[in-house]
């Protein structure tokens, strides 16, 4: 019964939804307020029973209801509770449901919180979000029904793939959906401004907080993604330029810039085109990362064929949103006034160096993922591009523009001045030298770009804390009054200062881990140690155990550093029988900021392990830097003037209150 | 997505899946030929795998590659010899970092002709707006409609009161 009403939930939620898609905006063509308030409550609606759909699914998984297709293929009696949740999205079908529920989540929002947005925005706004609803709940229901039943209830599931019983994918999936399907209300806003064929600063005031908000999230969810896969994957890499992984890096390229040129037209009410042709790139790349990851493509062009329902599906609605977004584009965007004169060198001339720089660098991972699916296509070649080619080209783009981080904030708006600015970042610059020269000293030879990209992110952090510094007035006046000048500071500033800060964070560490990190590989049997540098790893034995659905072998070590010891570090292997599968399980031993990281092979015959021993300084700053970046962000976010239209001085606590 | 990616690499090793790459018993004896070995590695693709490297891989052909690369190395082969040998043996498709050529211009020109292209057209944008001199400071700001006067008016008779 559950399913049905899960399944019977959805299509409802599309009915909802193919009303909120006409009616809106059909009255707001007609000025009719009647019509045009039909959007509010159908949003909500839809969210209600999108919601219940997948609470259904949801209970489907806590029930371990084999008879549903989807649940038998996934889930497993014995598992533990959190991960019968957590794999009713864990494949296909049931992740599509998760985007839904988002996407509903966000249309929701709109019509809670867009109180004062001017009546026919709101109602196109909302209009165009559920054009995009419609058509994944058409996909879900057509394609990939996590609800279809099995003409008899096997016994017992298949499992969950073992590599996803962890609690990276209870905050992974989420958090990435948060923020690919956030983008989908700048789209939203971007659309429904080409159809009223008006726009101004206020649409940017608007706007801004959920590129923002969808932003944060994407960015934890990338850093989560990418920690996850450094503690099971096993061999300790964090980024590995895959196709999958692009698809989530070509949105928060596309929406960092999308923020920053918002700025600019919130502010200067310029580059208003250029903002608007980003809200609808940045969307279309989130909708391409779904089909890449969704489609099969990626796997080879021939899954693609084999299963083309799907595929032609969801390029479907590529080509209608994307192709729809950019012809309406061409069409309207003519109609909008051009805004705000600037000279170069200012910070519009700033935010656009950067808007050049990281579109470069999104078009670079785009072409560099697409072109091997292209040319086969074309011309049946198969080449590889891999991650050699994208640290290449990524890495020179990204050193230019950090290089030019730390000048945007201080330069004036309309006119700037580049040598001022340069002479109040003279501090910064001395910090980043002398980092570059200890560094120099201590390493005596290497690269000589390890010293100069050290310095280089020591530069970013002091450069991001220079304005700060200088409107508390810290090094002049007393503690106490810069204490109470940072107070009254907006908040918006120190989201720009932490959150550039944290670029810079996770430049050190991605320095720190690739040049200095060290890696033992040794077959090891009991009671033998290889050492690292001055600590010692000393193998005590191994132990057999049993998991919830696994059994385990973990291998003991005990640390020393200096001799002294330091503590124990156990790496296992997880057998699943349901899958005949057997994962490893690294362990982490975090000193600092940087890890100890030991992972085990397949024990040879004679008693001995393969064992990969890895030491990794810093590696812990390339996720904090995410992490403060999205601090700032969230900073930011909380800023009294960028609340959505919050006109008083209110004292009101919440994010993103409406006035009245 | 990270997870689409876990189940790719879940399904392609369907043996016991322990991401594990170079072996112990691979390992050069001279560290400057296994250092040159490891450099390699990572440009040489896995064919066989989603987008990992041999250094990366597990796959038993990774392991072969592997091997192969350190016994041209052993035999004295430079590593442009090594990685024209692959070439020569497995197709372009065994290089991580595509080589240029006809095929490949549109990937490796791509980026730069869009920084190009970008830094040109602003130029070309700044120019024009020079020259025209059209905009006034009041054709900056957008006027309103009248039901938004009336919005307006309302608002900051409700923030005074």
């Amino acid at each position: 019964m559950i399913p049905e009403l899960g399944h019977y939930a959805l299509v409802l939620a599309l009915a909802l939804g193919l009303v909120q898609a006409i009616v809106p905006i059909y009255g707001a063509r007609k000025g009719d307020a009647v019509l045009m308030g039909v959007a509010g409550p159908t949003a909500l609606a839809q969210f209600l029973f999108v919601a219940a759909s997948f609470g259904a699914l949801i209970a489907c998984y806590i029930q371990s209801d084999f008879s549903v297709n989807t649940v038998f293929d996934n889930s497993h009696s014995a598992m533990p509770l959190i991960y019968k949740i957590t794999s009713a999205w864990g494949n296909h079908e049931g992740s599509m449901l998760l985007w839904v529920l988002i996407l509903s989540v966000f249309g929701a929002l709109v019509a809670l919180l867009g109180g004062n947005l001017p009546m026919s925005l709101r109602a196109n706004v909302l209009a165009v979000q559920s054009w995009v609803a419609v058509a994944f709940y058409l996909f879900i229901l057509l394609t990939s029904n996590p609800f279809l039943r099995l003409p008899e209830a096997p016994f017992e599931g298949r499992d969950l793939n073992p590599l996803l019983q962890d609690m990276g994918l209870a905050i992974h999936p989420p958090l990435l959906y948060l923020g690919y399907v956030g983008f989908s209300i700048s789209f939203s806003f971007a659309i429904a401004a080409l159809i009223d064929g008006r726009i101004d600063a206020a649409w940017a005031r608007w706007v801004r907080p959920w590129t923002l908000l969808a932003w944060i999230f994407l960015t934890l969810g990338i850093a989560m993604g990418s920690y996850w896969a450094y503690y099971t994957l096993g061999w300790g890499g964090w980024w590995f330029w895959d196709p999958v992984e692009n698809a989530s890096l070509m949105p928060w390229i596309a929406g960092t810039a999308l923020l920053h040129s918002a700025l600019v037209m919130e502010k200067r009410n310029a580059l208003k085109v250029w903002t608007i042709l980003l809200a609808i790139l940045t969307f279309s790349l989130s909708l391409i990362g779904t089909f890449l990851v969704r489609s099969g493509v990626l796997t080879s062009v021939h899954a693609f064929a084999s299963d083309p329902m799907r595929g032609v599906f969801i390029l479907m609605i590529l080509i209608l949103f994307i192709g729809g977004g950019l012809a309406l584009f061409a069409w309207r965007a003519p109609l909008l006034k051009q805004g705000g004169l600037f000279a170069p060198i200012s910070r519009e001339g700033a935010l656009v160096l950067n808007n050049l720089f990281l579109v470069t660098a999104c078009a670079t991972v785009f072409v560099g993922t697409l072109y091997p699916l292209a040319l086969e296509a074309l011309t049946g070649d198969k080449i590889s591009v891999g991650a050699p080619f994208f640290n290449s080209t990524f890495a020179p783009l990204f050193i230019v523009l950090l290089l030019a981080v730390p000048f945007g904030p201080l330069l004036a708006w309309k006119r700037g001045d580049f040598f001022g600015v340069a002479q109040r970042l003279i501090g910064a610059a001395g910090i980043a030298l002398i980092g570059v020269a200890v560094t120099f000293a201590s390493e005596g030879g290497g690269p000589v770009l390890v010293p100069f990209v050290i310095g280089l992110s020591i530069f970013v952090i002091a450069g991001a804390w220079t304005d700060l510094i200088e409107r508390t007035g810290l090094l002049k006046v007393p503690a106490r009054t810069a204490l109470a000048r940072a107070r009254g500071l907006p908040r918006s500033a120190w989201g720009t200062a932490i959150a550039h800060m944290g670029l810079g964070v996770t430049l050190l560490g991605i320095v720190g881990e690739t040049q200095w990190g060290a890696e033992r590989i040794a077959e090891m049997k009991p009671g033998e140690s290889v050492s690292i540098r001055r600590t010692e790893f000393h193998f005590d034995g191994i132990t057999n155990r049993q998991g919830p659905n696994y059994s385990e072998l973990a291998a003991r070590f005990t640390i020393r550093r200096n001799g002294e010891e330091i503590g124990v570090m156990e790496p296992s292997k997880h057998t699943f029988p349901s899958r005949s599968m057997t994962t490893s399980e690294a362990a982490l031993m975090t000193r600092g900021f940087g890890q100890l990281y030991i992972s085990l092979g397949d024990p040879n015959p004679d008693g001995s392990v393969p064992v990969r021993i890895y030491q990794k300084p810093l590696v812990l700053l390339i996720w904090l830097g995410a992490v403060v970046m999205a601090f700032g962000g969230t900073l930011s976010l909380s800023d009294r003037r960028l609340r959505i239209g919050a006109p008083k001085p209110a004292r009101s606590r919440t994010a993103m209150q409406p006035a009245e | 997505m990270r997870l689409l990616r876990l189940l790719i690499l879940a399904l392609t090793l369907s043996s016991p899946l322990a991401a594990w790459a170079v072996q112990p018993d691979e390992i050069l004896s001279d560290p400057v030929l296994e250092a040159r070995a490891r450099v390699l590695s990572k440009e040489l693709r896995c064919m066989v795998c989603q987008n990992q490297s041999i250094d990366d891989s597990e796959a038993p052909l990774a392991k072969d590659l592997r091997v192969l690369v350190r016994e041209r190395l052993k035999a004295g082969d430079s590593d442009p010899q090594v990685l024209d040998f692959l070439v020569a043996r497995y197709g372009e498709f065994v290089l991580l970092n595509p080589r240029f050529n006809w095929h490949t211009a549109l990937l490796w020109l791509g980026p730069p002709a869009v920084l190009l292209g970008g830094a040109l057209a602003l130029l070309a944008f700044a120019w024009r707006r020079r020259t025209a001199k059209t905009d006034s400071p009041a054709a900056e700001m957008s006027t309103l409609t009248p039901a938004e006067e009336v919005q307006l008016e309302h608002l900051l008779k409700n923030s005074e009161g």
